[in-house]
């Protein structure tokens, strides 16, 4: 029991990094980037091939930077060549598949059983302390607690500012003498390399990477993001990033207690689709509610009550 | 200072809605100008400071302004000159940054990764003061929750607070209620007065076009049909616009209820 919560909470910190990229993207920048499914598997691809070839520390830098690139380019098509956002996402969610093949040389699946990893090296010195088997999670929230950081600083300066404007009111942005394009690839290329280190880290876990390792990321992600606003709610920027995590860890804890109860793990997907749609929809339909209330009375004849 | 030369812009021409919106208009604005700007609904007030905002690019003439030709250069670099404020009181500002986050964006001091300063601080507090509002009491509250006449007492300050070369005003007190009207328009009058600002204000309250300000223009058809210096303007009536109003533009107009309202 202590394991699987243990390997919850661990997934939980790694996805929360995907989670933070999607506050940036989604919550502050007002764009759902459906890229972030194909982002996470390169972030994972491309970590696993630098790690597999030697250098599991240069793997993080790489992961990131590649997951910019994707970020970029995502951008570019948005701002430059004017392309509908979750559109762009789209095209490069299907550009990414062909790429993260021919980044894993031809494969759709690599191994990293017998590879040094970020994880290994500390796997090897806590091996004789109390801390023993939880390289994982310590890493994890390192990495956890740096984003935050990152998030908490960077928001509060004045290009922090402009991109959390430039989701809120765009014209406000340009009337400020600020071009919202840069604001625009600025965010999205921090939130793809947030959302490839999420990648690269669940890929050196569980010691091996796949095509399929990020499919449903986004919906996930979406529905963590929802979770943690509907307990932490609103507040300050570092309060909302702590949100996110909590959500996530919320999400991957529930899914396991689902598993005990013998829910078969393919549902994963299923029920983060059906929270996604109940934290977005809730709110509408309750808005609704009184409306269709009067609407069922009039119907009676009695509407006028 | 400003200088608009034959300036034109038509839309979805060749098509069954093209519309001739700025027809061969050519101004001249001097430093330290209050242009009033009055004209029926569709006569070009808007597009004229779009044109001068750069929310678009004219299809043919030259805007010079200060000396520099911005005829081809975007909105975001424009802006740094021009200061603008739109008849919607929720669109100049960003609803869910608070007050003091929106004045550092518009304040821009610093490079892109300073953060606010206890100066910068001090200064949106002693403009916000100025406003009689209250509004230096709520500095992190977030704008979305102000009132309209609050938002838009606030964009004005933030279009000001690093005094622009022009500032356009669209109407920017006719959506708001007569108190809300009454204050904001008494503080522009303040700030333009204390900064010299060369100013161009559209208004639909022919009264308040002859009060403010040291120019009048009406427009018609895209055209610029009465201009008149402060001179002239002391001696015209609400009646005597009227009258202006019926030479240029034909009988035809004053009978629709697009017109301008005499006394508000």
């Amino acid at each position: 029991m202590q394991l699987l919560i243990q390997t919850a909470l661990e997934l939980g910190l790694i996805s929360a990094l995907t989670v933070l990229a999607l506050f940036i993207s989604y919550s502050m920048l007002n764009v759902c980037d459906l890229s972030t499914d194909g982002c996470f598997t390169y972030g994972a691809c491309v970590g696993a091939v630098v790690a597999i070839s030697g250098h599991p520390y240069l793997s993080i830098p790489a992961a990131m930077c590649a997951g910019a690139l994707s970020g970029l380019v995502t951008s570019l098509l948005q701002t430059v060549f004017g392309i509908n956002s979750l559109l762009s996402g789209i095209i490069v969610n299907t550009a990414l598949y062909s790429i993260n093949i021919a980044v894993m040389g031809n494969s759709s699946l690599l191994n990293m059983n017998k590879t040094a990893t970020v994880f290994t090296g500390l796997k090897e010195a806590l091996a004789s302390t109390p801390l023993k088997g939880y390289q994982t999670l310590i890493i994890a929230l390192i990495f956890v607690a740096a984003v935050i950081l990152f998030i908490s600083l960077f928001f509060r300066t004045r290009i922090g500012l402009a991109i959390r404007a430039t989701g809120d009111n765009i014209t406000m942005v340009r009337s400020s003498s600020i071009n919202p394009t840069k604001t625009t690839i600025i965010a999205l290329c921090i939130s793809g390399a947030i959302t490839a280190l999420s990648g690269c880290l669940l890929a050196q876990s569980q010691k091996s990477v796949n095509i399929d390792i990020g499919s449903g990321m986004v919906t996930i992600a979406l529905a963590s993001l929802l979770i943690g606003r509907a307990f932490v709610g609103k507040g300050s920027i570092p309060k909302k990033a702590f949100g996110a995590v909590i959500g996530a860890l919320i999400f991957r804890l529930v899914y396991m207690i689902a598993l005990r109860f013998n829910m078969p793990a393919f549902m994963l997907k299923l029920v983060s689709a059906v929270i996604v749609i109940l934290a977005i929809a809730g709110p509408y339909l309750k808005e609704r509610y009184p409306l269709y209330k009067r609407k069922r009375m009039c119907g009676r004849g009695d509407g006028n009550a | 200072m400003l200088k608009i030369e034959h300036i034109s812009k038509v839309f979805n021409p060749g098509t069954i809605n093209e519309k001739i919106a700025i027809d061969d208009l050519s101004l001249d604005v001097k430093e330290g100008d209050f242009m009033t700007i009055i004209g029926a609904n569709g006569s070009g007030k808007s597009t004229l400071f779009n044109a001068i905002a750069g929310s678009f690019i004219t299809d043919k003439g030259k805007i010079i302004l200060y000396g520099k030709d911005v005829t081809l250069l975007p909105e975001h670099i424009r802006a740094r000159s021009i200061g603008r404020l739109f008849q919607d009181p929720l669109s100049g500002t960003a609803p869910h940054l608070t007050v003091l986050e929106n004045l550092a964006l518009a304040a821009q001091s610093g490079g892109w990764l300073s953060s606010i300063t206890r100066d910068d601080k001090e200064r949106f507090i002693k403009a916000l003061k100025e406003l009689d509002m209250g509004l230096e009491e709520r500095l992190d509250s977030e704008v979305g929750l102000l009132s309209g006449g609050q938002r838009q007492a606030l964009t004005l300050v933030m279009a000001t607070i690093n005094p622009p070369k022009l500032l356009l005003l669209d109407e920017h007190t006719a959506a708001l209620d007569p108190g809300s009207a009454a204050k904001v328009l008494n503080i522009t009058k303040k700030i333009v007065e204390e900064n010299k600002l060369t100013c161009l204000m559209v208004t639909h309250n022919m009264q308040q076009a002859l009060d403010l300000g040291n120019r009048l223009i009406m427009m018609n058809g895209g055209e610029i049909v009465v201009d008149l210096n402060s001179e002239e303007k002391k001696r015209t009536t609400v009646e005597d616009l009227l009258d202006l109003f019926k030479k240029a533009a034909g009988e035809s107009l004053l009978n629709d209820r697009v017109l301008l309202s005499a006394n508000e």
